[in-house]
């Protein structure tokens, strides 16, 4: 009985491994490898061509002293600081909305959810599209309320508030999650603070909003992750222009590893931005005991 | 503010909420209509006629309906072969996705083995990495292995699992009750017959959500192709629309067409599936 028991937990932790392996091979080959890789990278000049030559910490002297490095990063930095709270703003503004109890809501959260499935190219196209200066849908709008539209993506002040904008279509997404906060609030709390004499402005403050802050962490921490790693819709609708207004960090890195191929400055470029990404966050997550509220904390108490 | 409004104006307590659900219906259309709006002028364009797509003010119906806009656009790029190519590149890795996730998800779940919990915190920390710190490096390392202008770089990586969709299933197959899991044990069932025959059957919301999410990724992706394919003849929807942009800068109609096209797939997975997309925001986002 002992030694077949002891047979089958060795069975158990051979087929583990074995089951397992797929993954673990793949973190060896296409993560912890290229980690190694691209650290070593950082320190060499490399453009595929000539042999890899060891610069040192040139990759990174030369990065900060590259105008076109900080007015990316700058780039990237104004999209994000009004982006992502706008999008966080927006979507719990929507979930409020549908949480409702209205007949047909799900139609209309279908609709605010449709946008944030759909992605990619065909999507950049058409944002492309009605951003046109002349013949677009929303310079149309503008001119029915008498308002002369801006160039958009062909102005360089106005390229960068055109793709915040149209970030902002996409809020469905954290709607949902939102939605699925609200809906594990027990009622019992808005029931006990109406008793209390607690007003919609007081249960909203009191109640809701500290009964969602962990999914408003959430979204924040990975609103900030994708923001920074915006590629696809700068690429394809504006390619980094007019005069460098919406090259976004990542767009930067593209065009300076498989344009210029500069294989080191790239992989030097991935490393900061992977220290700015995990400085933010960190820095959130440093701060989340002074606004997010779990609720296992009141109930250890 | 509704209730002193109401208060001062001698409401009944019906008509305030009469009216409350007035003003929710009014906000919610309101809003409705201008999430909506940019899929009906993508509709629109796609069906206008040469001149008018530049009509000033824009008919929002248009008149003539051309459908052959829908024939035209796959002429002018050879797009039908591009669907077909992405058609193929998603499905090859949708299943290899879908086989490696849920067997490692399984392991790290009901599976006893030396190292699991360390291997599954680094699986969670590699979530953690943005993707750019190792592009380069896999580009080189496929560039070397003659890779580059294949379909593989686009396809062999699935077969390794996506640390995201493991930790999606894994939270999935802890909520199975072992018992189960026992009971097939003690008549002698292999582990992977319990993988194959019990977990991955009562998996298959869980399953449903990861494939559904991943079909949509891959359908869309534009970085991948973007770096590994060069030649026109293997190329994805995502490139072939790129490459209407630059030929036909201006022509909005044949453009809107083909992105509809590529769009279709996943506004009807979306409208079928819905639920799902639901279940799996909501599986990683409140529960991770």
């Amino acid at each position: 009985m002992n030694k077949s028991k002891s047979t089958l937990l060795h069975r158990e932790a051979l087929d583990g491994w074995l089951y397992a392996s797929p993954w673990i091979i793949g973190f060896f080959l296409f993560t912890l490898g290229p980690i190694v890789a691209s650290f070593v990278l950082a320190f060499m000049k490399w453009d595929l061509v000539n042999p890899p030559r060891w610069i040192g910490l040139d990759n990174y002297l030369r990065m900060f002293n590259d105008s076109v490095f900080w007015s990316s990063l700058k780039v990237t930095a104004i999209y994000s600081c009004f982006g992502v709270p706008l999008n966080l703003f927006g979507s719990l503004i929507l979930a409020l909305l549908c949480n409702q109890k209205l007949r047909g809501i799900e139609i209309f959260r279908t609709i605010y959810y449709l946008p944030s499935v759909v992605s990619g190219v065909a999507i950049g196209l058409l944002w492309k599209w009605l951003f046109d200066p002349t013949f677009g849908l929303i310079n149309y709008l503008l001119s029915l309320v008498g308002i002369e539209g801006p160039m958009w993506l062909a102005s360089e002040t106005w390229a960068l508030p055109a793709l915040i904008v149209m970030g902002l279509w996409g809020v469905g997404g954290g709607m949902v999650i939102f939605l699925a906060g609200l809906q594990g609030i027990p009622l019992e709390l808005y029931e006990a603070a109406e008793l209390d004499g607690a007003n919609r402005w007081n249960k909203f403050w009191q109640i809701t909003i500290p009964m969602l802050s962990p999914v408003i962490f959430f979204n924040l921490i990975m609103g900030i992750i994708s923001s920074f790693q915006t590629f696809t819709y700068a690429y394809v609708m504006t390619g980094g222009g007019p005069n460098n207004a919406t090259l976004f960090y990542v767009l930067n890195l593209y065009y300076n590893a498989f344009l210029y191929l500069r294989m080191g400055y790239a992989s030097a470029l991935a490393w900061f931005l992977f220290l700015v990404i995990l400085a933010l966050t960190g820095l959130v997550f440093k701060s989340s005991p002074m606004w997010v509220y779990y609720e296992s904390e009141v109930k250890g108490r | 503010m509704d209730d002193t409004f109401a208060k001062t104006h001698f409401l009944t307590a019906a008509q305030r909420n009469t009216l409350n659900k007035l003003i929710g219906y009014i906000v919610l259309t309101v809003l409705g209509i201008a999430f909506f709006l940019p899929f009906a002028w993508m509709l629109s364009t796609a069906l206008k006629a040469e001149g008018y797509v530049f009509a000033f003010p824009p008919q929002w119906i248009p008149n003539p309906v051309q459908w052959s806009n829908f024939v035209e656009c796959m002429r002018v790029v050879p797009f039908g072969h591009y669907l077909l190519n992405t058609a193929l590149i998603t499905g090859i890795s949708l299943v290899g996705m879908l086989v490696s996730s849920t067997l490692v998800a399984y392991s790290f779940a009901k599976l006893r083995w030396p190292g699991r919990d360390i291997m599954f915190v680094i699986l969670l920390s590699t979530m953690m990495l943005p993707g750019q710190v190792t592009m380069i490096p896999i580009y080189i390392m496929f560039n070397r292995m003659g890779w580059v202008d294949t379909w593989l770089p686009l396809t062999v990586p699935a077969f390794f699992g996506s640390p995201f969709f493991i930790f999606l299933l894994r939270q999935f197959f802890m909520s199975i009750p072992t018992e189960l899991m026992e009971a097939a044990k003690i008549d002698g069932c292999s582990n992977f017959r319990i993988y194959s025959n019990i977990m991955v059957p009562l998996a298959k919301p869980a399953i449903a959500t990861v494939a559904i999410l991943h079909f949509l990724w891959t359908w869309n992706d534009f970085m991948s192709p973007l770096l590994y394919i060069n030649s026109p003849e293997k190329y994805t929807v995502s490139l072939g629309l790129q490459a209407f942009q630059t030929q036909y800068t201006t022509n909005y109609r044949l453009m809107m067409a083909a992105s509809l096209i590529a769009l279709a797939p996943c506004l009807l997975l979306f409208f079928f599936g819905q639920k799902y997309f639901v279940q799996g925001v909501i599986m990683t986002g409140i529960k991770g």
